[in-house]
């Protein structure tokens, strides 16, 4: 039962008094807060009341009180990034007007560029080429002197800059044709050309059966772009195939579906992401990985 | 205070009535604002609805819980920025019900991985992520290209979400079978795809049907690439 007209008294054990109310005859001592606890809650609302004040915060019906500081998170950070940029801005200036030859000659500025390249290279380009610029199968190995599009700082300068098979109209395209899914060449054809790419991988073997007929189909269809002896034509983008690196593997199997039904690796255009500074950068970290001409 | 403590505690009805009232107060608080949301999110050109097949994706994205381990927010602070890209606006999560800004990033955050790498990169990715990057602590979700995406289904969502208000038109409601079809397949005509959704990027799909995984591609190759940053139009973003 409870009987809130019970009266006050004082608990013999505190000291305290009670607040009066009862329940099944328990009685509930009046304590007040510890000091230290109201004054710290009254601070706090203090303190919100003042932040509201000054910052952005109650929402109007068409749009919300500002804050008496004018304070704005999308102005601070855009002020930020320009402090960063003019911070960077002596050096990045000049990495962007020193020709890609040259950077290398001035210690300081090589440093800062390696610095920026490994940088952008970890954020943008590791998923596919891998840490190390070791590839994977179909993203092609930056550490390693196999170059479909050439190895040179220009060459790599234009590859990042404007993408492979991008939707950029700068960017580099080579178009193999679909030998079997389009029905160019018989399934037997395909067979006995595969036979004399086989040939190109692993010269010491002997020859494959269908190798001899192969060397004509070849010489026909894809020698324009793969060139004579399966040497590559970097102007084309055509890969050497007579090499040890193959970007989507070298069996007989992988290499017949390639001429099958190819498939054709895509690279984003990167002039959209990054600036020419740091692009210039990457095109110098990556030309440092081990492969660079 | 004009009604004692005790008068209201024994009579239940005058109770019922304040607590209503007392509750209906800090609702208003905190409903009210949201009738005038629009007001909070800036008006930027490019922002368009998820086409049939993103829509999809989408919903795989939620189904599958991404937002756990993936944030889909660029904060306005200076190291994100200068990682991802431009701060997240209000505006590129309009027609997110619900938004998948997330809280927590395991993974990077997505806001803008669209066009970041090549869709043969997020097929390979998504089926075996530690095939492209060994450290992944990712799972695999290679089930999802087994999974056919059920196209009844997406139409009932994009009338669904026209409901609520995004505003899907007729046209667009009306294609929704075909422009699925033709956002997974590479060799379809991308034109009036392209028309009724811009920057929907085609993904390389079987032809013979389309699978969650296409979907899944579709809908992270859109993320944060629909507001053209470089167009003086958007200049001025600060809210």
């Amino acid at each position: 039962m409870s009987d809130q007209n019970a009266a006050s008294e004082k608990d013999s054990v505190t000291g305290r008094t009670t607040t009066g109310h009862e329940w099944d005859g328990l009685k509930e001592l009046n304590t007040p807060l510890p000091k230290w606890w109201f004054w710290t809650f009254v601070a706090t609302c203090v303190w919100g009341a003042g932040y509201a004040i000054a910052y952005p915060s109650v929402p109007w019906l068409t749009t919300y009180f500002p804050g008496v500081l004018g304070y704005s998170q999308r102005e601070a950070v855009t002020a930020d990034v320009r402090a960063l940029e003019a911070q960077r801005a002596g050096v990045m200036q000049k990495l962007k007007a020193v020709p890609l030859e040259e950077v290398r000659k001035d210690e300081a500025l090589y440093a800062v560029a390696m610095t920026a390249g490994r940088i952008a290279f970890a954020e943008n380009c590791r998923a596919c080429h891998g840490a190390g610029g070791e590839g994977r199968p179909g993203y092609p190995a930056l550490a390693g002197d196999a170059w479909i599009w050439g190895g040179k700082l220009a060459d790599i300068q234009h590859s990042i800059t404007y993408g492979i098979r991008s939707a950029h109209p700068e960017a580099r395209v080579s178009q193999m044709p679909r030998f079997g899914a389009d029905g160019l060449l018989k399934a037997e054809e395909i067979d006995q050309v595969t036979d004399y790419v086989m040939g190109f991988y692993k010269p010491d073997a002997p020859a494959l059966p269908g190798a001899a007929k192969g060397a004509t189909i070849y010489a026909e269809n894809c020698a324009a772009c793969h060139g004579d002896k399966g040497e590559g034509k970097r102007e084309v983008g055509g890969p050497a195939l007579r090499s040890g690196v193959h970007l989507y593997g070298d069996t007989r199997a992988a290499v017949r579906a390639q001429i099958a039904n190819p498939r054709l690796g895509v690279m984003p255009a990167w002039n959209t992401r990054l600036d020419e500074a740091t692009i210039r950068a990457v095109t110098l970290y990556v030309h440092g990985l081990g492969g660079g001409e | 205070m004009f009604i004692k403590h005790e008068t209201i505690e024994k009579n239940a009805v005058l109770l019922m009535v304040l607590t209503t009232i007392t509750v209906a107060i800090g609702g208003i608080v905190e409903v009210v604002p949201l009738f005038t949301i629009e007001t909070t999110v800036e008006k930027v050109e490019g922002v368009r609805p998820y086409s049939p097949l993103e829509l999809a994706g989408r919903d795989i994205y939620v189904r599958e819980g991404c937002y756990t381990c993936h944030s889909q927010q660029i904060r306005a602070l200076k190291d994100e920025v200068e990682r991802y890209g431009h701060y997240s606006l209000a505006a590129e999560s309009m027609y997110d019900r619900p938004f998948q800004w997330g809280s927590k990033r395991n993974g990077p955050d997505l806001a803008r991985v669209g066009g970041k790498y090549s869709n043969d990169w997020h097929y390979a990715h998504l089926i075996n992520p530690q095939s492209m990057v060994p450290e992944s602590l990712m799972p695999r979700y290679a089930f999802l290209a087994n999974r056919e995406v059920n196209v009844a289904k997406v139409a009932r969502a994009v009338r669904a979400n026209k409901t609520v208000g995004t505003p899907y038109s007729e046209e667009q409601v009306a294609n929704v079978a075909a422009d699925l079809a033709a956002q997974a397949d590479p060799n379809a005509d991308p034109e009036a795809l392209a028309k009724r959704y811009p920057k929907a990027v085609q993904v390389p799909g079987d032809g013979r049907r389309v699978t969650e995984l296409d979907a899944l591609v579709a809908y992270l190759q859109v993320l944060g690439t629909m507001v053209d940053f470089t167009n003086p139009a958007n200049e001025k973003l600060q809210q």
